[in-house]
Formats: C-alpha cells, sequence, structure tokens
C-alpha cells in the first residue's frame, strides 16, 4: 500500500510586483498557481517543465525556504501522524526541517568558500544536538566514504573540488541529518555528461540504502525516464499532467507534454521522432493567458481553449492513474 | 593532399596554447578537420576538452595569453586558399573575413549582445563594414532578416534593446546577425544550451532551414550526443585537445569505436528506452590540463587500458570517412563485422 509522505493542497506562490516612486504593488507574478499533488514514501517523483514555470519555486516552497502565499503542505510521518507545515512557527518547523532536505542546482555557488567542508557540514549536526566533535566528523566522514570520497576530503576548501565532487558534498550535506525526503533541484545540470551519469547512479543507491523519497526538479525528460516513478509536467504555475513515467513517455494526453517530448534530441539515430516545434516564447507568468494557459501556443487548441481553464482531471491508462488538465482528452473520466 | 571543391574550411595539425604562470596548457593539441559546404560538422566533447578553443582560434578570437602554435587553417574562398593562421589578428584581411565569410555564434546571447545599443544597430554594423548598402538599404535588410529568423513585428522589434527580447529571441539576433552578410561559413557555439528544449527546437529548425538555403557550412560544438543525432552530418568526438574519433554521423554514432565514444554514448539515459535502461559513468574525472597523463589522454579512464597506450596513438583510418586515435581499434571494430555477418 503507498503511504504519502507529503500532501500539497492548492499551493499558491505569489511575488509582488512594484513599480513607481511609491513601490506600489501593480501586479503578482503568479509562480506557482494552484498545484495538488501528493508524494508517496520511497518513490521519485519528477517535476518537468521549461525555466520559469515555477517547479523551482514549487520545490523552495515545500521547505518553506519561500513562503506559500496559500495553500496546505501536510506531511504525515511514518506513524501516519499528520502535520500541516504551513501553519507551524519557525522554531517548530526547526524539527521538520530534519526530515525534508534539499540539494541544489548550482554546486558552485552553494558551498561557503571560506569554510572547509566540515566547517560548512557540521552545523546541522550541532543544531540537533550532536556536541561532541569526534562524533561529528566520524558522520560526515562516513558519509563522504558512501559518496566514494575520501574522508580526509572535509579538512579542504570548496574551490579544491571539481564540479561533480562539489555536487556530492551538496548530497552529503542533505543527508547528514538523515532526512525521509530530498528535493533535487536541477541536481545534475550543471555537470558534464560523464559526472552526470555517476551521480544520477549515487543518488539512486543512496535511496535503496537509506529509503529516501526524491522529489527530482529537472528539465531533462530523458533524465526523469531514466530515474523517476512519476513524473509531473509543469506550465506556467500549474501541473498540466501527471503520471507513471512509462504513460508519460508512451501515452502522452497533455499536448504541451508531446511537443516537450517531441523536442528533445535523441541520441539515437533509429529513434529520430518528428520536432512538434511550438511557435513563440513561454507567456508571461504576470498575466497568463485567459482559459487554457498553454493556448496560445498549442498546434491542437479549439475555441472552448480560450474560454475555460481546464482542471486536473483523473483518467486511466494501462490500469495506472494519468492526471491531465486539457479539454481534448477523449478518455473517460475516472472518480 | 586531395584537394575538393566542395570543401569550405580545412584545419590541418592545429595547435593553440595557453601560457599562464610560466605552464603551458596545450589546450589544442595537433586538430584537423575538414568542413563542407551545406554541411554540418559537430565537436562534441565535454567542458574543458577544447572544443571552444578550437571556435575562437578559427576565427582569430583567441585572448592574448595564447597563441597559434602550429598548423594551419585553409579557407578556401571560391577559388583560392587563405591561410587565416598566417593573417594578422585584428589585421584589415582578418576583418574582412571575420563577420562576413565566417561568423560566429556565441553560446550565451544574455551576454553576447551589448546592452546599450539597439538589437538592429548591432545587426546593422556588420551590413555597413562588409557592404555597400545606403542608410535605408541596410535597416530594410536588418527588417527582412528578422523577419526571416521569425521574430513577431520587425519593424518595432528592431528598434528595441536586446533587454526586452527573450532568451530564444536574442538568440536569433544573434543568428540573424551572424547571418548578416551570407557567411560561407557558420560557426556555433553551444547555441542552443542557455535555451528551453522548445526553444532549442525552434533554433535547429532555423539552422537547418539556412544550411539548405545557402549552401552555408555550418560547425556545431555541443556536448549533447541528441544534438549531433538530430543535426551532424559529420561528427568529430574531442577529448583533451585532441580528436579521438571523427567520421560520419552514421559512422561515429553507430559504430562508435573509439572507448570514449562508446562510453559517452553509455553515459546519458536516451529517451524511449525506458526505466530499465543501463547507464554506465566514465570512471574518474577530466584530468587537470596542466599534469596530463603521458600519451594517450583518455587511458587513465578507460576499461581496455593497455602498456602500449604510453605512446599517443596516430591517427588511423578505418575507412573513407571514419578515423579513429587508438591503438586498439581494430579489434572494437572486428565486432561490429562480426555482428553484421552473424
Amino acid at each position: 500500500m503507498k503511504k504519502e509522505i507529503l500532501k500539497l493542497r492548492d499551493i499558491k506562490v505569489h511575488f509582488p510586483v512594484k513599480a513607481g516612486v511609491f513601490n506600489r504593488v501593480v501586479g503578482h507574478v503568479l509562480a506557482v498557481d494552484g498545484v495538488d499533488l501528493d508524494i508517496y514514501r520511497g518513490e521519485v517523483l519528477g517535476l518537468a517543465g521549461e525555466s520559469g514555470c515555477g517547479k523551482t519555486t514549487l520545490g523552495k516552497a515545500i521547505l518553506r525556504l519561500v513562503e506559500p502565499t496559500d495553500g496546505k503542505v501536510k506531511y504525515i510521518s511514518n506513524d501516519e501522524e499528520e502535520t500541516e507545515l504551513t501553519s507551524l512557527k519557525k522554531t517548530e518547523m526547526d524539527e521538520f526541517r530534519k526530515k525534508l532536505q534539499i540539494v541544489f542546482q548550482d554546486p558552485h555557488s552553494s558551498l561557503n568558500p571560506s569554510f572547509t567542508i566540515f566547517g560548512s557540514l557540521q552545523d546541522p549536526l550541532k543544531k540537533f544536538g550532536i556536541k561532541s566533535k569526534e562524533q561529528r566528523r566520524k558522520i560526515i566522514g562516513d558519509l563522504l566514504e558512501a559518496v566514494n570520497m575520501r574522508r580526509e576530503y572535509m579538512d579542504l576548501y570548496p574551490h579544491e573540488f571539481s564540479g561533480g565532487q562539489r555536487q556530492r558534498i551538496g548530497i552529503v550535506r542533505a543527508l547528514c541529518l538523515e532526512p525521509e525526503l530530498i528535493v533535487c533541484d536541477e541536481a545534475v545540470s550543471a555537470l558534464d555528461v560523464s559526472i552526470q551519469a555517476q551521480v544520477l547512479q549515487l543518488l539512486m543507491q543512496l535511496k535503496k540504502e537509506k529509503n529516501l523519497t526524491y522529489l527530482f526538479i529537472t528539465h531533462d525528460l530523458s533524465v526523469t525516464e531514466y530515474l523517476c516513478d512519476r513524473i509531473a509536467v509543469m506550465y506556467l504555475g500549474r501541473i498540466v499532467e501527471l503520471c507513471d513515467s512509462e504513460d508519460l513517455y508512451g501515452n502522452t494526453l497533455h499536448p504541451y507534454s508531446e511537443a516537450l517530448i517531441s523536442a528533445i534530441p535523441v541520441a539515437d539515430l533509429d529513434k529520430q521522432t518528428k520536432r512538434i516545434v511550438l511557435e513563440g516564447d513561454v507567456p508571461s507568468p504576470v498575466n497568463p493567458p485567459k482559459g487554457c494557459p498553454f493556448h496560445p501556443r498549442c498546434p491542437k487548441a479549439k475555441d472552448i481553449c480560450k474560454i475555460e481553464t481546464p482542471k486536473l482531471k483523473k483518467y486511466s491508462t494501462n490500469g495506472n492513474e494519468h492526471f491531465a488538465s486539457c479539454h481534448l482528452v477523449d478518455l473517460p473520466e475516472v472518480s | 593532399m586531395n584537394y575538393k571543391n566542395n570543401i569550405a574550411l580545412s584545419v590541418r595539425n592545429l595547435k593553440t596554447f595557453f601560457y599562464t604562470n610560466n605552464r603551458c596548457n596545450k589546450a589544442v593539441n595537433g586538430v584537423s578537420f575538414d568542413v563542407e559546404k551545406g554541411k554540418t560538422l559537430c565537436i562534441v566533447g565535454e567542458s574543458g576538452c577544447g572544443k571552444s578553443v578550437t571556435a575562437s582560434t578559427i576565427m582569430q578570437l583567441l585572448p592574448t595569453l595564447s597563441r597559434i602554435e602550429e598548423g594551419e587553417i585553409i579557407f578556401h574562398k571560391d577559388d583560392h586558399k587563405i591561410n587565416i593562421e598566417k593573417l594578422e589578428k585584428n589585421g584589415r584581411a582578418m576583418r574582412a573575413i571575420r563577420g562576413s565569410d565566417i561568423a560566429m555564434i556565441f553560446q550565451d546571447p544574455m551576454t553576447a549582445l551589448n546592452p546599450v545599443y539597439t538589437v538592429g544597430f548591432q545587426i546593422s554594423e556588420n551590413l555597413k563594414y562588409h557592404t555597400n548598402l545606403n542608410k535605408k538599404q541596410i535597416r530594410e535588410k536588418c527588417i527582412s532578416l528578422l523577419n526571416d529568423m521569425g521574430i513577431p513585428l520587425p519593424e518595432q522589434r528592431i528598434d528595441e534593446y536586446p533587454h526586452s527580447y527573450s532568451g530564444g529571441m536574442r538568440q536569433r539576433a544573434m543568428i540573424a546577425m551572424a547571418m548578416a552578410c551570407n557567411p560561407k561559413i557558420l560557426i556555433a557555439d553551444e547555441p542552443t544550451t542557455a535555451l528551453d528544449v522548445t526553444i532549442q527546437a525552434q533554433i535547429f529548425e532555423l539552422m537547418e532551414k539556412l544550411k539548405k538555403e545557402n549552401d552555408t557550412a555550418i560547425i556545431l560544438i555541443t556536448h549533447d550526443m541528441g544534438v549531433v543525432a538530430e543535426l551532424a552530418d559529420n561528427v568529430a568526438v574531442m577529448y583533451m585537445g585532441n580528436i579521438v574519433e571523427a567520421g560520419t554521423a552514421n559512422d561515429v554514432l553507430r559504430r562508435p569505436t573509439h572507448p570514449y565514444t562508446k562510453a559517452l554514448l553509455e553515459s546519458v539515459p536516451v529517451l524511449g528506452r525506458g526505466k530499465n535502461q543501463k547507464i554506465n559513468p566514465i570512471k574518474g574525472s577530466t584530468p587537470d590540463p596542466y599534469n596530463r597523463p603521458i600519451g594517450c589522454q583518455f587511458a587513465p579512464r578507460c576499461n581496455w587500458q593497455t602498456e602500449s597506450c604510453d605512446i599517443m596513438p596516430e591517427i588511423k583510418q578505418i575507412n573513407n570517412t571514419h578515423q579513429i586515435r587508438c591503438h586498439k581499434y581494430e579489434q572494437f571494430f572486428e565486432k561490429y563485422n562480426e555482428k553484421r555477418n552473424s
């Protein structure tokens, strides 16, 4: 039986746009605009989309690194106790920070250059009650070995490491409090292909050993296919499709996901597909188009798409749940 | 050397070294290739392998602490040859080629455009120096270029500054700039790395169109094997300043023979192969350029390393188009022949 670890209900993150002499609020960037999502224990959930679609903001809103404007994030512990994270005070939140961690995108800017690795990594351990330095060194040393690095590396400075090594240190940082869920925000995008494969394998291996759950944020759909159990595709702050990873590639329901998949260059001469070239750019999230946010670029748009915003509805493909928000899906809706 | 008429640019044994702190970085160490008219040559490799340096060497845009050590860059203009490496860096002859015969698209459209000039001004600069058009004609040409690139409302957009363009539009403006004088050769240095996949698809469509219509030779520099599979006619795989394998896209992608090319292809997840596909990372990381392995540069990371790898392997021709720098290539290549025969 699948158990949830996080439940997101109608999450909204709006950033005010200020202008003029008095810095009056003239509008809002609707970075995340109503997202419902359940994350199950032990799964890898991919969150894919183009830049500016709100995927990073959603990842940060879950950890309250960005305060959500509206909506609820519920954490369900192993013994099925529900806590609403969004209503907690800052000090109360600390307890849950231990369980929810993040690996940042850019390994070059997410480590403090004036501290050694041990100096950077020991702070959270100190905060959560590991008083003896010996013990802290042991924990960090063990973790460094777990990510195929040498124990002695903890006394070096970040500039002495290559990009792939730094990303692994970022993973150690996230792991040192024994979290249950890790948000990987474009964790492999900044790395070279050969290093990227090393980090991907490491992530999978750690998941097995430590029973982790990942929310894997990326723009690279070929990585999500390899890594993820389920994939959510975002467009302009909303989830447009959510389903098992095989179904996303085999039975695509939303025209945006279809275009996104067809646009990815495939490194296989036998598998070349026809590119669906979308016209124009992603519209501004300050005033998204009326109706379906995708309709100005959609090759299949009909009149109804301009008027009515489609809701995320549940369908079934290959016996699996498959959510999509499009008027043009001609499958029967499942309750 | 067999001289072919359809070759636009040939590079022979090119060496570009960087000198810093009394140390020498052999960034490009003996690279040879030909670019044919109306064809795309993709140079693939990881960061630091010298692919961008090769591009800026051809354009003579190297920084001050580096120089072309050896080798030839021959540009075949109509019927006569021009040796680019012999031209003065910022001399009249080089300036006449740069931008008109050979043009370049840079990686990051956010920084490659000058924020204080309008896009129209930046495109027209090229036309001003290389053509005899008058002001009005230049403006018309700019508008038609922007129109060709698929920028909406070019009459208005031409007077706007780069900040009001989106990433994809800026890259189109860059391509418009490069295509302004109908160059014979277009060098694109990772033109879509900073862009989203849907915008990348638009740019590729555009480049294919230009190649067909103007018979332009394109040198496309990339790190993405997927891009290679989609666009390349010919491929050169670079590692630590050398081309380790070169050939047609068919040769290199269907019968990758160098261990590095193979490893590179196996290390990326491929769309459509599902969750159970195997990816094999390449062990270790690229060596420090100031402290290189002797002999074959890939040897320390290679699974088939032997003692003979201490000597740098020569380039060997497998067939007419396919060449490789590896001692043991025969062994690898036999496997493909066996497979085909069985």
